[in-house]
């Protein structure tokens, strides 16, 4: 099978420093390689501020990279014109970390998912209204609510929307963007298990980015562990679980809370 | 000796633009002893975040504590005059709020918003004022304190931020500190180091604290009892290593068992289905009556319809209100 993404040496320097002529560079993504077979899932973890999100950016055609190579479906983004750009962005799509900042409150839910229809020009007007009921459906969501504002509706009905905004087109790809690390533990575990449903009638592909280690295990067939713009530990998620490797693999690992903590809690004196 | 915090039938209601009522908790009390630290456990919407803001009376103006007494120290806040609320607020009670950038002045240097702090409740002379800053940004920043009074806020990073306002909630010497998702924008390692520095400054300055969460795993390694809040409501509250593993409220044990499996024991149930909790929130301003989980939850009963329980104990320390414990 031929991986859906497949990434090789990918670099993103940003200018840093106090005048742009100085030259400073600061390496957001330094030499980044992997790739990602369809239908699966790839968990992305390692601490703010290494490079996870750069390369969400990356991928998704939001950020040109400085150098290197993004295949998708055996297609090099990397070397495309804006033009090609717009064939290959919506088979990528993203789903943010808070739906409260990345919904307009104001709009209505069938104007939400509706968005990436008529900026496409993929249907005529009337083939909306049908298109987003049966998207409402793949998500969950009653029909009626097509008519609420993003701003009415509850945190986890407005994840369950932007993930239908992200299936309007038919994408291959989901970057999910700390998608759940916004929501309540109950409403984490409804959407965990919406994606996981989605994965196996739609056939999608994701790239899940969190620092959640245990969802990362739970979601993800294979975890890549980042750490200052380098890949540091890439492998299956039992693998890297069990026994992790790199320093900045088993300092995550460390971190994450777990139930097993909860044997050495503070007795109340 | 009297409880830092006795909270007594505290009700709260927010008036919606009809000028209707609508309850966010209701009948909540407990106490916390000195030292102690008390996690407060809920979902949105569940009253966690009014719960924290009624203790200090910072509601937002349409919200109404309607009837209830918070004594601190012996002393009903509720009924405490402006001034002397001024004072408690970051002077005996420190608070911490969740975005650490939203509650720093970009344009002011750390050291200068620290000892804005000090000067507003006590008469320092200038000398003094500034040592007093350093020594309260030293106990949070113990190697670098004077390079970050020099700081300015964006220069931080996330992590470095949050200090900053807990040194800003324990620059007074206070008893008593309310922190209402003081990590919830921090990564895991930071989180981390940021639960690390509260068990540090619990054990050094005696603080009580009182933790505002919508994470149980945050709890585990922290707090002495763990509060769990329903609807506006006590569903449940007891130490911590009883809640968390042997929880007896059924909303609390369902919501312990959405939590991803533990990693390395449950391996096979990689990709399976997790636990969920049928149903929504109930709409409070609906006043329906009975217990307010009663919809949702699997060991209903026919009395759970019509009445509410109210707390029973069920081992030492641990309430539940629940009729499956004769509530």
């Amino acid at each position: 099978m031929h991986p859906i993404l497949r990434i090789e040496n990918l670099v993103k320097n940003y200018a840093a420093g106090r005048s742009r002529r100085s030259g400073d560079k600061l390496a957001a993504l330094d030499g980044v390689s992997f790739s990602i077979l369809p239908r699966t899932t790839l968990a992305l973890v390692g601490e703010s501020g290494s490079g996870k999100s750069t390369l969400a950016l990356c991928i998704a055609c939001l950020e040109r990279p400085t150098s290197g190579s993004i295949f998708f479906d055996g297609v090099d983004v990397t070397a495309l014109s804006e033009n090609d750009h717009r064939n290959i962005r919506p088979q990528i799509q993203l789903v943010f970390q808070d739906p409260a900042s990345s919904l307009n409150p104001r709009w209505t839910a069938l104007e939400i998912i509706s968005e990436p229809l008529v900026v496409q020009r993929r249907f005529t007007k009337p083939e909306h209204a049908d298109k987003v009921f049966r998207l409402l459906d793949l998500v969950a969501l009653p029909r009626k609510l097509a008519a609420r504002r993003s701003g009415e509706l509850s945190g986890g009905q407005k994840q369950r929307v932007a993930i239908a905004r992200a299936l309007a087109l038919e994408p291959k790809l989901i970057i999910l963007d700390e998608a759940l690390s916004a929501l309540d533990c109950s409403v984490q575990a409804q959407i965990a298990n919406l994606l996981l449903e989605l994965q196996f009638s739609l056939g999608l592909t994701y790239l899940f980015i969190t620092h959640d280690f245990a969802m990362a295990a739970h979601l993800a067939d294979q975890i890549a562990v980042m750490d200052s713009g380098r890949l540091v530990e890439l492998g299956p998620s039992e693998t890297i679980l069990r026994f992790p490797a790199h320093e900045a693999t088993r300092s995550l690992l460390a971190a994450t809370p777990t139930f097993a903590s909860m044997q050495n809690v503070p007795v109340n004196s | 000796m009297a409880p830092t915090l006795e909270v007594q039938n505290l009700h709260v209601a927010y008036a919606a633009q009809s000028g209707e009522l609508w309850p966010a908790l209701a009948g909540v009390r407990f106490n916390l002893s000195r030292g102690e630290i008390l996690g407060i456990l809920g979902e949105s919407g569940s009253g966690k975040s009014t719960l924290a803001a009624s203790l200090l009376r910072l509601l937002p103006s349409n919200g109404k504590i309607e009837q209830g007494s918070v004594l601190f120290e012996g002393l009903n806040l509720l009924e405490a005059p402006p001034q002397f609320l001024r004072e408690i607020r970051g002077g005996r009670i420190g608070m911490i709020f969740q975005e650490p950038s939203s509650f720093l002045h970009p344009a002011l240097q750390v050291g200068q918003q620290i000892s804005d702090v000090l000067a507003a409740h006590e008469s320092l002379a200038r000398r003094a004022l500034s040592e007093r800053t350093l020594e309260v940004l030293a106990s949070v920043f113990p190697t670098d304190a004077s390079r970050i009074s020099r700081s300015y806020p964006h220069q931080l990073s996330g992590g470095q931020r949050q200090r900053v306002l807990i040194a800003q909630a324990i620059a007074c010497r206070p008893s008593l500190v309310i922190a209402d998702e003081p990590t919830a924008a921090l990564d895991p390692t930071t989180q981390q180091e940021i639960l690390q520095l509260f068990r540090g400054l619990r054990q050094r300055l005696g603080l009580a604290m009182i933790l505002v969460t919508h994470n149980p795993f945050l709890l585990a390694d922290l707090a002495d009892r763990i509060l769990i809040l329903y609807a506006g409501r006590i569903a449940e509250i007891g130490p911590t290593a009883t809640v968390l593993s042997a929880a007896r409220h059924p909303y609390t044990e369902a919501l312990l068992r959405c939590l991803p499996a533990e990693f390395g024991e449950h391996r096979s149930s990689r990709k399976a289905k997790l636990h969920v909790i049928e149903g929504d929130p109930p709409d409070l301003s609906l006043h329906a009556r009975g217990c307010q989980f009663e919809p949702r939850c699997i060991d209903r009963m026919d009395i759970c319809k019509r009445d509410e329980p109210s707390a029973a104990a069920v081992g030492e320390l641990h309430d539940v209100a629940c009729f499956k414990f004769a509530g």
